[in-house]
C-alpha cells in the first residue's frame, strides 16, 4: 500500500509500523469516577469495521511521525492521512494538565 | 594514559574507499553531526536564530541547505541534522546549543552514524537495487529517510552523480556489504 | 542429428548454432530458440509425463501458459524443476531433462497408473486413504509424497545471487505486443516516465508470431522499429524477460526480471534474477490473450497443440512439430494456422471446422461441421479420427493437430485486487470487469480487442487517457494500417464421447472428472477446483479454466458467467524462492549490528551471540577452558572478586529534552522522576496500558530539561516508538523532544570491588570518583585518557560496585583497550552476556525472562514503584482486583536443597508431595544459572504469594523430562541483599 504522508507525499506502507484504531488517542482521565471501566473500554473495546477505519501508523523508517490514516479495510482505499498530533489536539488532547481541570 | 585512538565505523584507522566499475564508495568520517529539534511552538524562532547566529537557513521538508562551515538536512517535523567538519567542530552540539539557546534541543549525533558517499554516473542504478527512494526524481540536495537493504538510512542526493547514505553506525559493515554487492551487481 | 523439422526464415539466427542436450541426447538449435522450438525442430515431440497418469506429453503452447512441457533445467545446485520448455531460452551447453518418469521418458513404470484411471478420478485421495486411520502417517502419506510432484531438487544450495530493486514511473505498461508498444510510443513521446515490461526475450508479442503487415512492414519488423525508437528515449525503460507477476495495492507491481537465465552461469557477483517492486502512477495492461483448446478423446497426445502456437513455431522459430498437420477449429483464426503452415511448405491434410458454415480460406481440404473424436499414437500423434458432418467416420494421418477453441483475454492482473471479469458473448470469453486495480487500464487483446488494429488503437488511447489523468498531454499517433478482421467463432468446448477428454493437461483433469465432481455435489467453482485440482500448479489453469467452467455450466444448466470464475491471485507465473529471498540469505539474512568493542573482542577469541541484530560477546574463553561454563564461572568470580568489564552499548539510549521532559517521564514510567536531582540516575519501570510490565531501565538527569533514558537491548525500538506515541498522540502539547543516541556512545560496565581503582587510572585526574563525590546513582560528564569526552554513570546490574562509562563510539575500541590495560594489575576480566546473566540472577534483577508480557509490577516485587500520586501509562489498569490478589505470583529465589541438584528453567513449582498437574501449580522458574558465587544452581521464580513463603520447600517439576528437584524458597537477592557492595 501507499500512504500519502501529509509532509512527505506518497510512501510505501512497508516503511510504517501499524498500531490500530485511532481511538487509542482518546486516552481516558485516570482519576475519573469510572476510570477502571473507561480504561478497559479504551484498551479492549474497538470497532472492527469492514469499511472505513481510522487507524494509527508510525513512520518508523521515515520521519517518525505518527499518522492517522483513514482506510477502507475492504478495498484498501485511503481517503485521508493526517498527522496524529493534529488529530490529538483537535480531539482536545494537550498536556494532560487540562484533564484535571475539566474533571 | 595514552590518548584514545579513533576507529572508523568500518573498524579501521583510515576511511575505506572502494572502486567498483565506475562507482566510488567512500567511507566519510570527517563530519561532526548534531540534531536540532525545536522546542514546542518555537520552530520559527529556531529557524530565525539559526539563520542569525549560524548563517544557516534550516531547510524545508525533504531538503538540505548549506552555509559554510555548516550543512543541514531535514530529519522530521521541526527537526534537523546539522553537520560540519569534525576536527574543527568536534564539539558541534555544544557550539550549536550555545548559538541557539533555549529555543531548541540539541543532541550530539556524530558517532551515532556511518556515512558513505557514492560517486559515479551509475549512482541511481546502484540505489535502485537497494532502496525505494525515488532517487532519479530527487533534486540535488534532496534527502529522504528510508531503508537501504533493511538498514534504516538517510539517502541524500548531493549532486547528479554523488549520493550520501547515512545509517546507524553499528550497521556500517552490513551497509557496506550491501553497497559493494549492489555495485558489483550493476558494474 | 539433423533438425528434420526446421523450416526456413523465422526470427532465429540460423548462422549461430547452439549445442544443447535433452535427457542426455545432444541436439543443435539456433540463437533465438527456446527449448521447445529447438526440440520440435529436432523432431522431438515427447517432452514429459503427465502428473497423475504418467501419460506421454508434448509441448502444447508457445508461451508461459504451457501446462505440459515442464522440464528440469541445469544440474547440481542450479537444478531447477518444473520449468516450461516454451520459455527456456537456449544457450550453448544448455542442459535439460524430462521429469516424472522412471527409468526413462519412453518407458515409464508409473505409466501403469493410466491403466487404473477409473480409480484415480477426482477425489481419489480423499476417498481412498480415509481408512484405516492409523495408516495415514506411516504408510499412505510417504507413498503419496514419493509419487507426488513433478520435478526434483538436488538438495544442494543455490549458488546464484538474486537482487531486489525498486522502480518509479508514471506509466507501467505490461506487455509489449502491438497494444503495449503503441501505448509506450504514445506515452514515451509525450515525455512520461515509462516502464515497458514483457515476459518474452523479444518484444513484439504476437507480432513476432504472425505474418500480418503493419503499414508496409511485416509485423515483427514494425515491432523492432518501435522498440528501437523506445530504446532511444531516456524516459523509457525497456524490460525484456520481465514478468509482471502481481498487481498490488495502490499501483505497486511485482516484476521478475530474468537477467541471466539465458546464459550458462551468471558472471561473478551478478544476479540470476531481479525481483522489482514497481511504483506506478498508472498502469496499462496489454497482456494479450491465451488460446484455448477443444477437448476430445485422447486429446493429450504429443503433437496435439494449440493452433496459435503451431503458427508461432512456424513463423517465429521456423520449427514445426511435423510435416503433416491437421487443423481443428471452431473459429476463423484456426484457418490462419493452415494458411501460414502451407506458406511454409508444411502439408495440411485437412481443416476440420465444427461450424457447418465454415468459410473456405485455404487450399487445404475443409471439413465443415466435422469433429475430431479420437486420436492414435503411443508416444506421439499418428492419426486423428473424425466424425464428419454427414455422420460418417474418417481417419486422417498426421503428426500434429493444431486446435483452436478461441482466445481468452489475459485478465489475470485485473483480478489481483479481487476484481471480477465480465462475460463477453461475441468472444465467448471473460474480459476485464469494471473494478480494476487502482490506476490500471487495459488495452488490446487483454481487453478483448483481438485484431492488430484494435490493439494499436486501444494502446494509444489508453496511454493518452493515463497521461491525461496525470496532467500530461499526448496526441494519438498516426497508426499504421493493420489487420482489423472481426472475431468469428461458434463457442465449442468439448466433443461428446465416452473416453477421457482432457481439460487440464497439467493436473490430468478430464471432462469426466468435472462431471463426477458435479455429480458429487461440488457445484461451486472454487470447490470444483480444490476437489479435482483443476487449474492448480505452475500454469494456474491458463489453458484449462474456461473449458472446465463450460462443462460445469453445461451440467448445471446455467450460463458460464452464472457459473462463475475462479479468483486469480499473484503470481501470474511462478517466482522462485531465491528471488523472493534476494540478498537476505545466510549470514546476510538480516543486517548485523556490531558493538564498539567487536574488533577487540574478536581478537580475544570471544564467542558471539545474536541478540536481535546485534552480535554480543557471550563469553571470552581463555586457554585451557574447553567448556563455556568454565569461562563464565571464571568471569563471574573474577568480577566479584576484583573487576570485570562488559560492553553494554546495545542497551537503548534515548535522549529526552524539553521544558516538560520530567513531566513526560512521569507519564511513561510507573515511578516518579520529577524530583530526580540533576546529576542522578534512577531505575525506571515502564508498564503497558493494561498494567503489565513492558520494559525497565534507567533515566539519568543531565540537566533540568535533559535526561538520557536507557531501555533493554531487545525493546529499544518499541520503547522509542511508544514514547513517540505518548509525545505525539497522547500529550502533544508537552514540550519534549526525543532522539535515539544508542549508537553515538560506546558504553562499558566496569564492575567489581576494584572498579573505582581501575577507573581512576583512566579518568582524568580532575574528576573525583570517591564515594562522597560520586556516590551510587550519580552521573556526570567527565574526560578520560587525557581529554576524551565521556559520560559516567554509577549504576550496577551485577550488584557490585559498578560504573558505566561512555565515550563517543569512535573511541570505543580505544577505551576497551585502555580499560583492559589499566586493569591488568587487578586481574581484570572482560565478561560476556552469560556472566552478565549469571550476576543479575544472583542479584535478583528482573530481565526479559521476568518481563515476559504476563507479569505486573506487583509480580516483580516492584508494586510499590507504581506511583499513586500521578498518572502514567498502565497506572489505572494495574490496579485491577484480579492482578492484586493476596496469592498473586511474586518474584522469589529458589535454590536446591541438595546443592548438587540442577534448577531447570521453565520447571513448575508443586507441593513437596501430591500430584504434579496444572491444578496444583504454585508457580514457575523464569531464569536459572549455576552460581559460582554460591557454588550451587539457583533460579528466579514466580511463586503464588511468594513474599510470605521464604524458607518453604517446594518441588520443582519438569514432567516433560521427568525431573523433580526439591528446592527452598529464598530471597531473589542471593548476593549482597542489603546492597552494601554497590554503595561502597
Amino acid at each position: 500500500m501507499i500512504i500519502n504522508h501529509p509532509l512527505l507525499g506518497p510512501r510505501d506502507a512497508q516503511e510504517f509500523t501499524y498500531l490500530g484504531d485511532a481511538t487509542l488517542i482518546n486516552r481516558p482521565y485516570w482519576l475519573s469516577e469510572n476510570a477502571l471501566r473507561d480504561f478497559h473500554d479504551y484498551l479492549h473495546l474497538r470497532d472492527n469495521p469492514a469499511g472505513e477505519h481510522r487507524e494509527l501508523w508510525f513512520h518508523e523508517q521515515g520521519d517518525r511521525s505518527w499518522l492517522v490514516v483513514t482506510r477502507n479495510t475492504v478495498t484498501h482505499k485511503i481517503s485521508s492521512v493526517e498527522l496524529a498530533c493534529d488529530v490529538a489536539r483537535a480531539n482536545g488532547r494537550s498536556t494532560g494538565r487540562e484533564e484535571a481541570q475539566v474533571a | 594514559m595514552d590518548k584514545l585512538t579513533a576507529l572508523t565505523p568500518l573498524g579501521d584507522v583510515t576511511a575505506r574507499v572502494d572502486t567498483i566499475g565506475g562507482l566510488e564508495i567512500r567511507e566519510v568520517v570527517d563530519q561532526a553531526m548534531a540534531s536540532v529539534a525545536a522546542r514546542l511552538g518555537q520552530a520559527d524562532l529556531t529557524k530565525e536564530t539559526t539563520a542569525a547566529k549560524l548563517g544557516l537557513v534550516l531547510p524545508d521538508v525533504g531538503l538540505s541547505s548549506q552555509a559554510a562551515p555548516f550543512t543541514a538536512f531535514w530529519m522530521g517535523p521541526d527537526q534537523w541534522m546539522i553537520s560540519a567538519e569534525h576536527d574543527s567542530h568536534e564539539l558541534l552540539a555544544s557550539e550549536v546549543k550555545l548559538a541557539l539557546g533555549p529555543c531548541a534541543s540539541v543532541v550530539e549525533q556524530t558517532d551515532g552514524w556511518c556515512r558513505f558517499d557514492i560517486t559515479g554516473v551509475a549512482v541511481c542504478d546502484l540505489f535502485e537495487r537497494l532502496c525505494n527512494a525515488p532517487l532519479r526524481q530527487m533534486a540535488n540536495g534532496a534527502v529522504t529517510r528510508s531503508s537501504v537493504e533493511h538498514v534504516g538510512a538517510f539517502v541524500w542526493r548531493l549532486t547528479e552523480e554523488r549520493v550520501a547514505v547515512i545509517a546507524p553506525r553499528s550497521s556500517a559493515n552490513s551497509l557496506h556489504h550491501a553497497l559493494i554487492a549492489a555495485a558489483t551487481s550493476i558494474a | 542429428m539433423t533438425q528434420m523439422n526446421r523450416l526456413t526464415g523465422g526470427l532465429i539466427d540460423q548462422s549461430k548454432p547452439l549445442n544443447f542436450s535433452f535427457d542426455g541426447t545432444s541436439y543443435k538449435g539456433f540463437a533465438g530458440d527456446t527449448l521447445a522450438s529447438a526440440l520440435l525442430a529436432n523432431g522431438v515431440r515427447l517432452m514429459g509425463r503427465s502428473f497423475k497418469y504418467h501419460r506421454p506429453r508434448g509441448v502444447v503452447t508457445a508461451g508461459s501458459e504451457e501446462p505440459n512441457a515442464l522440464v528440469e533445467l541445469r544440474s547440481g545446485g542450479r537444478q531447477e524443476p518444473n520449468t516450461r520448455a516454451t520459455v527456456a531460452e537456449l544457450y550453448d551447453g544448455f542442459e535439460a531433462n524430462s521429469q516424472n518418469r522412471w527409468p526413462s521418458l519412453k518407458h515409464d513404470m508409473l505409466a501403469i497408473n493410466d491403466r487404473f484411471s477409473n480409480f484415480l478420478t477426482a477425489g481419489f485421495y480423499y476417498k481412498t486413504f480415509m481408512w484405516p486411520k492409523a495408516f495415514w502417517e506411516k504408510i499412505y502419506e510417504p507413498i503419496i509424497r514419493n509419487a507426488a510432484g513433478l520435478g526434483s531438487l538436488t538438495g544442494e544450495g543455490d549458488p546464484d545471487l538474486y537482487d531486489k530493486g525498486f522502480l518509479h514511473c508514471d506509466v507501467l505498461i505490461i506487455g509489449a505486443g502491438p497494444a503495449g508498444l503503441m501505448a509506450a510510443l504514445t506515452a514515451g513521446r509525450a515525455g512520461a516516465q515509462v516502464v515497458l515490461a514483457d515476459e518474452d526475450f523479444r518484444m513484439g508479442g504476437r507480432l513476432n508470431a504472425e505474418t500480418h503487415h503493419l503499414g508496409d512492414m511485416p509485423g515483427a519488423e514494425w515491432a523492432a522499429t518501435a522498440v528501437a525508437e523506445l530504446a532511444s528515449m531516456d524516459n523509457v525503460r525497456l524490460m525484456t524477460r520481465s514478468t509482471v507477476f502481481g498487481a498490488y495495492d495502490h499501483g505497486v507491481y511485482g516484476v521478475l526480471e530474468r537477467v541471466a537465465d539465458h546464459i550458462a552461469t551468471p558472471a561473478a557477483g551478478k544476479p540470476r534474477q531481479i525481483l522489482w517492486r514497481v511504483y506506478s502512477k498508472r498502469a496499462i495492461l496489454c497482456a494479450g490473450s491465451t488460446e484455448r483448446s477443444i477437448a476430445f478423446e485422447n486429446n493429450d497426445r504429443p503433437g496435439v497443440m494449440m493452433a496459435g502456437a503451431v503458427r508461432a513455431y512456424a513463423n517465429r522459430w521456423a520449427a514445426t512439430p511435423d510435416q503433416n498437420i491437421a487443423i481443428f477449429t471452431n473459429n476463423d483464426d484456426g484457418h490462419r494456422t493452415a494458411a501460414d503452415l502451407i506458406a511454409k511448405g508444411v502439408n495440411v491434410p485437412a481443416v476440420i471446422d465444427i461450424r457447418p458454415d465454415a468459410p473456405k480460406v485455404v487450399g487445404a481440404e475443409l471439413l465443415a461441421g466435422a469433429q475430431v473424436i479420437g486420436s492414435k499414437g503411443r508416444l506421439g500423434l499418428t492419426e486423428v479420427t473424425l466424425r464428419l458432418a454427414s455422420g460418417e467416420m474418417r481417419s486422417i494421418s498426421c503428426g500434429a493437430l493444431a486446435v483452436s477453441g478461441g482466445w481468452n483475454p489475459n485478465v489475470h492482473l485485473t483480478c489481483h485486487q479481487r476484481g471480477r471479469p465480465k462475460w463477453n458473448d461475441a468472444l465467448a470469453a471473460f474480459v476485464p470487469g469494471d473494478d480494476l486495480p487502482m490506476g490500471m487500464t487495459v488495452a488490446g487483446a487483454a481487453l478483448g480487442d483481438l485484431s492488430t488494429h484494435g490493439a494499436l488503437a486501444g494502446g494509444a488511447k489508453a496511454a493518452v487517457a493515463a497521461l491525461g489523468d496525470l496532467g500530461m498531454t499526448a496526441g494519438i499517433p498516426i497508426l499504421p494500417k493493420a489487420d482489423d478482421t472481426p472475431v468469428k467463432l461458434t463457442p465449442f468446448w468439448h466433443v461428446a464421447g465416452k473416453g477421457r477428454a482432457w481439460l487440464d493437461l497439467q493436473n490430468d483433469v478430464t471432462v469426466k472428472d468435472v462431471k463426477l465432481a458435479h455429480q458429487e455435489n461440488f457445484v461451486s467453482v472454487e470447490h470444483l477446483k480444490r476437489y479435482t485440482t483443476l487449474g492448480m500448479a505452475t500454469d494456474q489453469g491458463k489453458t484449462s479454466n474456461m473449458g472446465a467452467l463450460a462443462v460445469m455450466a453445461e451440467m448445471t444448466g446455467k450460463s458460464i458467467p452464472e457459473t462463475g470464475t475462479t479468483i486469480f491471485r499473484p503470481p501470474y507465473t511462478p517466482v522462485s524462492m531465491g528471488a523472493m529471498a534476494g540478498r537476505a540469505v545466510g549470514k546476510e539474512f538480516h543486517p548485523t549490528r556490531l558493538t564498539p568493542s567487536h574488533k577487540w573482542a574478536a581478537e580475544q577469541g570471544a564467542e558471539f551471540v545474536e541478540v536481535g541484530n546485534w552480535l554480543r560477546a557471550q563469553w571470552f574463553p581463555r586457554t585451557g577452558e574447553d567448556h563455556w561454563r568454565q569461562s563464565v564461572d571464571r568471569e563471574v568470580t573474577q568480577t566479584r572478586n576484583s573487576v570485570g568489564i562488559c560492553d553494554v552499548t546495545t542497551l537503548g539510549k534515548i535522549d529526552v529534552q524539553g521544558a516538560d521532559a520530567a513531566e513526560f517521564l512521569n507519564k511513561i514510567y510507573a515511578n516518579a522522576f520529577a524530583k530526580l536531582p540533576v546529576g542522578k540516575v534512577r531505575y525506571g519501570l515502564m508498564l503497558r496500558e493494561d498494567g503489565i510490565a513492558a520494559d525497565d531501565g534507567t533515566a539519568a538527569r543531565l540537566a533540568e530539561d535533559h535526561f538520557v533514558v536507557t531501555t533493554t537491548t531487545a525493546n529499544a525500538v518499541t520503547v522509542y516508538r511508544n514514547m513517540e506515541f505518548a509525545r505525539q498522540c497522547l500529550w502533544p502539547d508537552l514540550d519534549v523532544q526525543l532522539i535515539s543516541t544508542t549508537e553515538a556512545w560506546a558504553q562499558y560496565a566496569v564492575a567489581g570491588p576494584n572498579a573505582r581503582k581501575l577507573l581512576q587510572k583512566v579518568v582524568d585526574a580532575e574528576f573525583d570518583l570517591s564515594n562522597e563525590a560520586f556516590p551510587f546513582m550519580a552521573c556526570g560528564e567527565i574526560t578520560v585518557c587525557g581529554g576524551t569526552r565521556a559520560r559516567l554513570f554509577r549504576i550496577s546490574f551485577s550488584g557490585e560496585l559498578a560504573y558505566e562509562i561512555a565515550v563517543p563510539t569512535r573511541y570505543g575500541d580505544g577505551l576497551i583497550r585502555a580499560l583492559m590495560a589499566a586493569g591488568k594489575e587487578f586481574d581484570v576480566t572482560p565478561y560476556g552476556t552469560e556472566a552478565l546473566g549469571v550476576m543479575r540472577i544472583e542479584k535478583g534483577h528482573a530481565a526479559g525472562n521476568e518481563l515476559n508480557g504476563t507479569t505486573t509490577a506487583l509480580n516483580l516485587g516492584l508494586g510499590r514503584m507504581v506511583s499513586t500520586k500521578k498518572d502514567c501509562i498502565g497506572n489505572v489498569l494495574s490496579k485491577r482486583d484480579g492482578m492484586n490478589t493476596e496469592d498473586a505470583l511474586r518474584l522469589v529465589g529458589v535454590r536446591p536443597v541438595d546443592a548438587k541438584d540442577p534448577v531447570p528453567a521453565g520447571s513448575h513449582l508443586m507441593a513437596v508431595t501430591g500430584p504434579v498437574d496444572a491444578g496444583h501449580d504454585q508457580g514457575y522458574v523464569t531464569s536459572a544459572a549455576y552460581s559460582p558465587t554460591l557454588g550451587t544452581a539457583i533460579g528466579l521464580a514466580f511463586v503464588k504469594g511468594g513474599a510470605a513463603r521464604m524458607g518453604e520447600r517446594l518441588r520443582l517439576a519438569n514432567p516433560l523430562e521427568g525431573s523433580e528437584v526439591l528446592v527452598e524458597i529464598v530471597s531473589a537477592h542471593f548476593v549482597d541483599p542489603e546492597g552494601e557492595k554497590l554503595r561502597g
